[in-house]
């Protein structure tokens, strides 16, 4: 991939935003240029998410793409923002058969991949358990 | 020459016209180092073409399902390709991609051709050939069904992202990987009945609980493999089809559904509301009802999606599609045969092919011509189910005898 198509989504990608429509309040991620509910009456901005949120689901990958293989076994979670909107990335800081559905994590600043020796490196969002209390607790949710 | 034309009715609008498949072939499935893409989509329209006793000059227009070509072999503009290695030449061919869906949306292109009356002998065809590549190269090109920027490019998996449906599943539904594990059994056993299976050899639940992990729940038999193969049908109008077979099996619909591309902004990950959606309104266009079906081929690209599959086209409420599994309710001969064929799991899943392959079994079936143990006594009436993606795509389509 050439370097503008990861500089493209960076912004987005570092402060973990998404969209907000103005005149319904409806906010989306992936970030999106149109509310399905208001079409052309919805008003698209910017919204910066907190990054807080809770394991909706997850899985261990073992079997990955080349430009992951070197992490594997890795947890891909699927996380419920406080805000509402579902994101996916990796879940660091916590060993695969530590994690639980309803487990509260906060998203971190990380690197994603290396494309490859010399290419561009990718950063972005992943998440890590917010604390240790979760532990001692059942799985809820 | 064409027999049949544009259909008025008396109100001026376009009538929709009855539309019967005639013949219908697939290649083996599998891994083929002897064939490529062109001897794979050739095998499959020679034994179609065979088949309804036509010649390739009665055919009109060619609609291929192709997903990525140019991941797997590096060839693009597959539908020229084929039309050109079929001696086609010079109808009109197109391929048609939406992942794994592709082969159910070529179908319902050529369904559309021919019902609209602008076409009467119509060929779907779909071709895949997956073993060229490396197995994690076309886990890339697999995981382009994906939303790339959102879901890929964090690590996400094909199987990953089934993975994650699965797993919610569980805790909301109490699922076990052992009823897992049992769809997969089930699709085995059926498959070791099919002599053009991927697959033949049946399993055991401990073997399938025992083997090793690609996305946690899934383990490798809750994964479709990795297959080449082709599969055509040809379509006609059912006023003409009695021409060219005894036994043509009528289109009553053929319905196609589109959802939100990654399963972020989903309703509910558990749910594929496109099959929801294209199920309703194929149930709705064929006036039948869900007790009225005998046969039914879904998209069990993973063991989760065929139990999501049958409740999402409402054979049985959502949450309970694995209780099937317990008694044994989905083999041949049971309340709800699923994919007598051996499904995507055993018979293969040539991505592109599926959804034409899909269609194959249910005429094999519908006409009594399936192997001794996987017939469906007296079937009558079969639906196709085939999905793209996560659930972005899904195509329904229902048959019965003429
Ligand atoms: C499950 C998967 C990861 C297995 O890959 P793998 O372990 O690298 O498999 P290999 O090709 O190395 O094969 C190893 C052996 O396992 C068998 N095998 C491969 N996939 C299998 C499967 N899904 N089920 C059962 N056996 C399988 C092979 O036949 C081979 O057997 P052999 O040693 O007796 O010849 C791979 O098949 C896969 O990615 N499947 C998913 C495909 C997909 O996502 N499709 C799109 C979905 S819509
Ligand atoms: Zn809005």
């Amino acid at each position: 991939m050439a370097p503008p198509a990861h500089w493209r989504r960076a912004k987005e990608r570092y402060r973990l935003l998404g969209s907000k429509c103005e005149n319904c309040g409806s906010i989306y991620f992936p970030p999106t240029k149109v509310c399905p509910k208001c079409r052309r009456k919805g008003k698209m901005v910017q919204t910066e998410f907190s990054g807080r949120g809770k394991v909706f689901s997850y899985t261990i990958i073992h079997a990955a793409p080349k430009t992951f293989e070197k992490y594997t076994p890795y947890i891909l979670a699927l996380v419920e923002l406080e805000e509402g909107p579902k994101v996916l990335s990796q879940l660091v800081d916590c060993r695969p058969e530590e994690v639980k559905i309803g487990m509260e994590v906060e998203a971190c600043f990380r690197k994603l991949f290396e494309q490859d020796d010399e290419g561009i490196i990718s950063y972005g969002f992943k998440f890590r358990p917010i604390d240790d209390s979760w532990r001692n607790k059942q799985s809820q949710n | 020459m064409r027999e049949t034309g544009v259909c008025i009715g008396v109100d001026g609008m376009i009538k929709k016209r009855d539309v019967a498949i005639i013949s219908a072939a697939t290649t083996r499935c599998g891994e083929q180092w002897d064939k490529g893409i062109k001897d794979l989509a050739w095998e499959a329209g020679v034994k179609a073409v065979e088949e309804a006793g036509i010649s390739g000059k009665d055919i009109e227009y060619l609609v291929v399902g192709n997903m990525s070509g140019g991941m797997f072999v590096g060839q693009e503009h597959i539908g020229a390709l084929v039309a050109d290695f079929l001696g086609l030449n010079p109808i009109p061919s197109l391929r048609v991609e939406g992942a794994c869906a592709s082969g159910g949306i070529a179908f319902f292109q050529g369904y559309l051709a021919v019902a609209s009356g602008l076409y009467d002998i119509v060929a779907v065809g779909g071709v895949e050939k997956m073993t060229d590549v490396e197995q994690e190269q076309a886990t890339t090109a697999l995981s382009g069904a994906m939303d790339f920027e959102w879901e890929a490019y964090f690590g996400a998996t094909f199987p990953g992202i089934y993975a994650l449906m699965a797993r919610r599943y569980m805790h909301e539904y109490g699922l076990k990987r052992e009823s897992l594990a049992k769809v997969a059994v089930k699709n085995h056993y059926h498959g070791s009945m099919n002599p053009l299976a991927h697959f033949r050899n049946r399993i055991t639940v401990e073997e399938a609980l025992n083997a090793p992990m690609v996305a946690d729940p899934l383990g490798k038999y809750d994964c479709c493999p990795i297959s080449d193969g082709a599969a055509l049908v040809i379509l006609a109008p059912l006023e003409i089809a009695k021409k060219y077979t005894d036994t043509p099996i009528i289109v009553k619909s053929s319905v196609m559904a589109s959802d939100t591309l990654s399963l972020l902004r989903r309703r509910d990950i558990c749910t594929l509301d496109a099959t929801v959606n294209a199920a309703e309104k194929a149930f709705k266009l064929a006036h039948l009802e869900r007790s009225q079906v005998d046969v039914i081929e879904v998209h069990d690209c993973f063991t989760i999606a065929e139990i999501l599959a049958i409740e999402d086209l409402g054979f049985v409420k959502k949450g309970e599609g694995w209780k099937l599994y317990e008694e044994g309710e989905t083999y041949v001969g049971g309340r709800l045969p699923v994919n007598t064929d051996g499904g995507l799991k055993a018979s293969g899943h040539p991505v592109g092919a599926t959804g034409v392959k899909q269609i194959v079994e249910l005429v094999k079936q519908l006409r009594g011509e399936a192997e001794k143990g996987r017939q469906v006594d007296n079937a009558e009436v079969g639906l196709a189910h085939n999905v793209g993606g996560s659930g972005a795509t899904a195509v329904v389509t229902i048959l019965s005898r003429g």
